[in-house]
C-alpha cells in the first residue's frame, strides 16, 4: 500500500493499541527500556514505537479550559472568611447565653480574621486598587460579587460589635464621644445581622468555586458549600477552644465535632459524586496530600476534644489542629483545582462521557457538534 | 430562576432592544491555509504585547499554542494520517445518524433506502494518506458567556452586537472570568500565573486585567469589519450577520458532504447546545477536542441557581448546628 517511494523506508508498523485509560497524558510516544533493543543484543527488537495514547483526544495535550490566577492568598481568605463568618454566629450565641469572653474571643477572631481575609483577596486581584469596583454594581449572576457583598456587610456589623467589644475591654477609651451610646445600642441587631451572615459567608465560597468550567470544582457544586461550612464549623470550634476558657467552650467542642463529622462526610460524598478523572486531584499529588493531612488532623482534633476538652492545654493543641485541618481543606481543594485543568482529559473524558450520556437517554438535539 | 438569555438573543437580553443584529464569525476550516494572517491582524490592530519566549513549540507549524490574554487569534496546526482521517469520518457520519438535522434527502421514517445496500461500496472518495487540519481558534462570543456572567466589577458587558467584551479600565483583575469560560479562552494579561511570564521592556497596556478579543468593537462601531476576518485571504474567516452565517454554514457542511467530505461539522451553531449557541461559528473537520476545543461546553451559570440554593442549605445547617451546639451546651 506504498504510494510514495519514501513509503518503503519506513519500519513496518504494529497495531495500534489503544488508550488505556490513565495512560500519559501528552501524546507523547512512551517505549519501555527493554523494547528499544539495547538490553539484549541476541535478540531482533523490534524499534516500532508503542502507542499508549490517541494523540488526537486533545491538542498536544494542551489545557482546554484555563485555571484563575488564584494562589495561596484566595485559600487563606477561604479559611479567614469562614473562620470568621463561623466565629460571628459563635459569638451571638455566646452574647445570648451569657458567656462573656467566649462572645469577646469570637468577635475579635471574626473582626481579625477578616480583616487578614480582606487584604488577602484584594492582594490576589490583578489591579488590587480597583477593589471597589466591585462594590459599584450587584450581580446575582456572579457569586463574586454577591460574596463581596456579603462580605461588605459581615464587616461592617463585625466592625461594630468589635468596636465594642475593644472599647469594653479598654475602659470606654476609643474616642467615640457622643456617638457611643449609639454604637453600644447598636450591638443587638449588629450582633443578629453578624449571626445571620456569617453562614452565608462560609457558604458562598462553595458556589465561587463551583460556578466554574475547572473540572474538578465544577463536578464539586453539589457539595462544595457543605464542606466549606463543615471546614468554617470545626475551625470556629477550633479557635474558641484555642482562646476562651474551657468552662465557657462546651458549645465550641461540640460545633468542633459536628464540623469535623461533617467535613469528612461532604469531602467523600463529593469525591464519589465525581467522574475518576475530576477526582483524582483530590487525591493525589500535593493537593491529595494536604487534604489526606487535613481529615487527620481534623479527626485527630476532634477525638482530642472529646476526650480531653476540658483541660486547657489539651483543648488549646486540638483547636490548632482544627484550625489547621480547615485551612488545609482549603489549600486542598484550590488546590487540586488549579491542577485538575492542567489535563485536558480532565475536561474532555467526562464532557464525553455526558454527552455520550445524554444520547443514550435519547436527547441528541443540545450537542454543540451538528451536521447541518 | 433562570439566569440565562432568551429566544430574542443575547443583545436583546441585555437591554439593547431587539432590533440590533447579532453579528459573528464563520471559521470554515476546510479552506483555512494556515497563513495566520488573522493572529498578526489581530495582534497589530489591538497592539496586544508579545506571549511566550518565541520559541518552537513543536506542535506542527503552531508555535502560538493557545488563545490567551494577548493571543486573541490562535491557528491551531494538527497533522493526521489515514486511520485518523478515517475515523473522523466515522464520527461525522454518525452525528449524521444521531437524528440531528439530517443532510440530503432522507427515505421516510421507519424504511431503508431503496434497494439492498450490502453490496455498495461505502468507502468515501478521496480518502488522504496525510492531512493538515488548520484552525483560527478564537473566543466564541457565547450566547450565555460564562465570563460576563461571573464578572463581580461588570467590566465584561454585551455589546450591541452581541458580542462579550472586556472593559479594561473598569476590570480589576480578580480573575473570576477566566475560570467560567468553558473554553479557556480569557485569561489575565502577564501575572505569571496562567502563561509564562516574559520579560520584556516596552510598557504592556492593561497589566493585570482581563483580556480577550473584542469582536473589534473599536471597528464594529464605526461599521468596519473586524481586522481578522477582513484579512483573511481565502474566506476561511466570514464575518457578518450570525444567522445568515449560520445559514451558509450548514450549507457548507452539507455540500462537504455530499462531496464524501462526512467528517465536517459545525461547532456552536446549536442554539440548544451547553453555552445556547455562539457568536463564532466554526466547520470542524474532526472531533472538537482534537482541536482543542471541548466536547461539550457548558455554561457554569446554567447551574447556579442550584448552587445558590446549596448555599442556602449549607448556610442554614451552619446556623442550626451551632443553635444546637449552644442548647447541648447548656450547663
Ligand atoms: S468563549 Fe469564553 S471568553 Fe468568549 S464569550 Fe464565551 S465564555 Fe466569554
Ligand atoms: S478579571 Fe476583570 S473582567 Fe474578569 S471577572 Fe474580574 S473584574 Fe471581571
Ligand atoms: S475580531 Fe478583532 S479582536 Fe477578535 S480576533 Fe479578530 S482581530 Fe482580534
Amino acid at each position: 500500500m506504498s504510494i510514495t517511494p519514501l513509503d518503503a523506508d519506513r519500519p513496518p508498523e504494529g497495531p495500534r493499541r489503544r488508550r488505556r485509560p490513565g495512560a500519559g497524558r501528552t501524546g507523547r510516544r512512551r517505549r519501555s527500556i527493554d523494547r528499544l533493543g539495547s538490553t539484549d543484543g541476541g535478540r531482533e527488537q523490534a524499534v516500532v514505537e508503542d502507542i499508549t495514547i490517541d494523540p488526537y483526544d486533545s491538542y498536544y495535550g494542551r489545557p482546554v479550559v484555563k485555571a484563575p490566577p488564584w494562589r495561596a492568598p484566595i485559600a487563606v481568605y477561604l479559611f479567614l472568611g469562614g473562620l470568621a463568618g463561623g466565629s460571628g454566629i459563635l459569638a451571638t450565641g455566646a452574647r445570648l447565653t451569657g458567656r462573656p469572653v467566649l462572645r469577646r474571643t469570637a468577635r475579635l477572631t471574626a473582626l481579625g480574621a477578616l480583616g487578614v481575609g480582606t487584604v488577602a483577596l484584594i492582594e490576589d486581584l490583578g489591579r488590587p486598587e480597583r477593589f471597589l469596583n466591585m462594590m459599584r454594581t450587584l450581580k446575582i449572576s456572579s457569586p463574586m460579587s454577591v460574596g463581596t457583598w456579603i462580605l461588605g456587610s459581615f464587616g461592617a456589623v463585625s466592625g461594630v460589635v468589635g468596636a465594642i467589644e475593644v472599647d469594653r475591654m479598654t475602659g470606654e477609651r476609643i474616642p467615640l464621644g457622643p456617638l457611643r451610646p449609639l454604637v453600644h445600642g447598636a450591638e443587638t441587631p449588629a450582633a443578629l445581622a453578624q449571626a445571620a451572615l456569617g453562614p452565608l459567608l462560609a457558604s458562598y465560597t462553595g458556589a465561587l468555586l463551583g460556578d466554574t468550567a475547572v473540572p474538578t470544582w465544577a463536578a464539586g457544586r453539589k457539595h462544595l458549600s457543605a464542606l466549606f461550612v463543615s471546614s468554617a464549623t470545626l475551625a470556629t470550634g477550633g479557635a474558641a477552644m484555642l482562646t476562651a476558657p474551657v468552662s465557657e467552650t462546651r458549645p465550641a467542642r461540640l460545633l468542633a465535632v459536628a464540623g469535623v463529622a461533617g467535613d469528612v462526610a461532604s469531602l467523600h460524598a463529593m469525591k464519589a459524586s465525581m467522574h475518576p478523572l475530576e477526582a483524582e486531584p483530590l487525591e493525589t499529588g500535593r493537593p491529595g496530600t494536604m487534604l489526606r493531612w487535613a481529615e487527620r488532623l481534623a479527626v485527630a482534633g476532634a477525638v482530642g476534644t472529646v476526650l480531653g476538652g476540658r483541660h486547657r492545654a489539651v483543648a488549646a493543641v486540638s483547636g490548632a489542629a482544627l484550625l489547621a485541618a480547615s485551612a488545609l481543606t482549603r489549600f486542598g481543594v484550590l488546590e487540586a483545582g488549579l491542577e485538575s485543568v492542567k489535563d485536558p482529559r480532565r475536561v474532555i473524558e467526562p464532557q464525553k462521557a455526558r454527552l455520550a450520556a445524554r444520547r443514550d437517554a435519547g436527547i441528541t438535539d443540545d450537542s454543540i457538534t451538528t451536521v447541518g | 430562576m433562570s439566569l440565562l438569555a432568551g429566544p430574542a438573543g443575547p443583545a436583546a437580553a441585555s437591554g439593547w432592544g431587539g432590533d440590533q443584529q447579532r453579528v459573528g464569525f464563520f471559521t470554515d476550516t476546510s479552506i483555512c491555509i494556515g497563513c495566520k494572517a488573522c493572529e498578526v491582524a489581530c495582534k497589530e490592530w489591538n497592539r496586544n504585547p508579545v506571549d511566550g519566549d518565541l520559541e518552537i513549540l513543536g506542535s506542527s507549524y503552531d508555535n502560538t499554542g493557545a488563545l490567551g490574554a494577548n493571543t486573541w487569534r490562535h491557528v491551531a496546526f494538527v497533522e493526521q494520517g489515514r486511520e485518523r482521517i478515517e475515523a473522523a469520518q466515522e464520527s461525522g457520519r454518525k452525528l449524521v445518524g444521531l437524528g440531528m438535522p439530517t443532510v440530503g434527502p432522507r427515505p421516510p421514517r421507519g424504511q431503508t433506502p431503496d434497494g439492498d445496500l450490502s453490496g455498495t461500496d461505502r468507502t468515501p472518495p478521496n480518502t488522504q494518506e496525510f492531512r493538515w487540519l488548520m484552525s483560527s481558534d478564537v473566543c466564541k462570543h457565547c450566547t450565555n458567556a460564562g465570563c460576563l456572567d461571573v464578572c463581580p466589577t461588570g467590566a465584561i458587558f454585551r455589546s450591541e452586537f452581541g458580542s462579550v467584551v472586556v472593559q479594561s479600565d473598569v476590570c480589576n483583575g480578580c480573575g473570576t472570568c477566566v475560570a467560567a469560560c468553558p473554553f479557556g479562552v480569557i485569561e489575565r494579561r502577564d501575572d505569571g500565573t496562567v502563561s509564562a511570564k516574559v520579560e520584556r521592556d516596552e510598557d504592556v497596556p492593561h497589566a493585570g486585567t482581563a483580556n480577550k478579543c473584542t469582536l473589534c468593537y473599536d471597528r464594529l462601531v464605526v461599521g468596519e469589519q473586524p481586522a481578522c476576518s477582513a484579512t483573511c485571504p481565502t474566506q476561511s474567516i466570514r464575518f457578518g450577520e450570525h444567522d445568515e452565517l449560520v445559514d451558509s454554514a450548514e450549507d457548507r457542511v452539507r455540500a462537504l458532504h455530499e462531496q464524501g467530505m462526512t467528517e465536517a461539522r459545525l461547532y456552536g451553531a446549536n442554539p440548544k447546545d451547553g453555552v445556547g449557541g455562539t457568536g463564532s461559528v466554526f466547520l470542524l473537520l474532526d472531533e472538537p477536542e482534537v482541536y482543542g476545543l471541548p466536547p461539550d461546553p457548558q455554561v457554569p451559570t446554567k447551574e447556579l441557581p442550584q448552587m445558590y440554593a446549596r448555599v442556602g442549605i449549607a448556610a442554614a445547617g451552619m446556623l442550626a448546628a451551632t443553635a444546637l451546639a449552644f442548647l447541648g451546651g447548656r450547663r
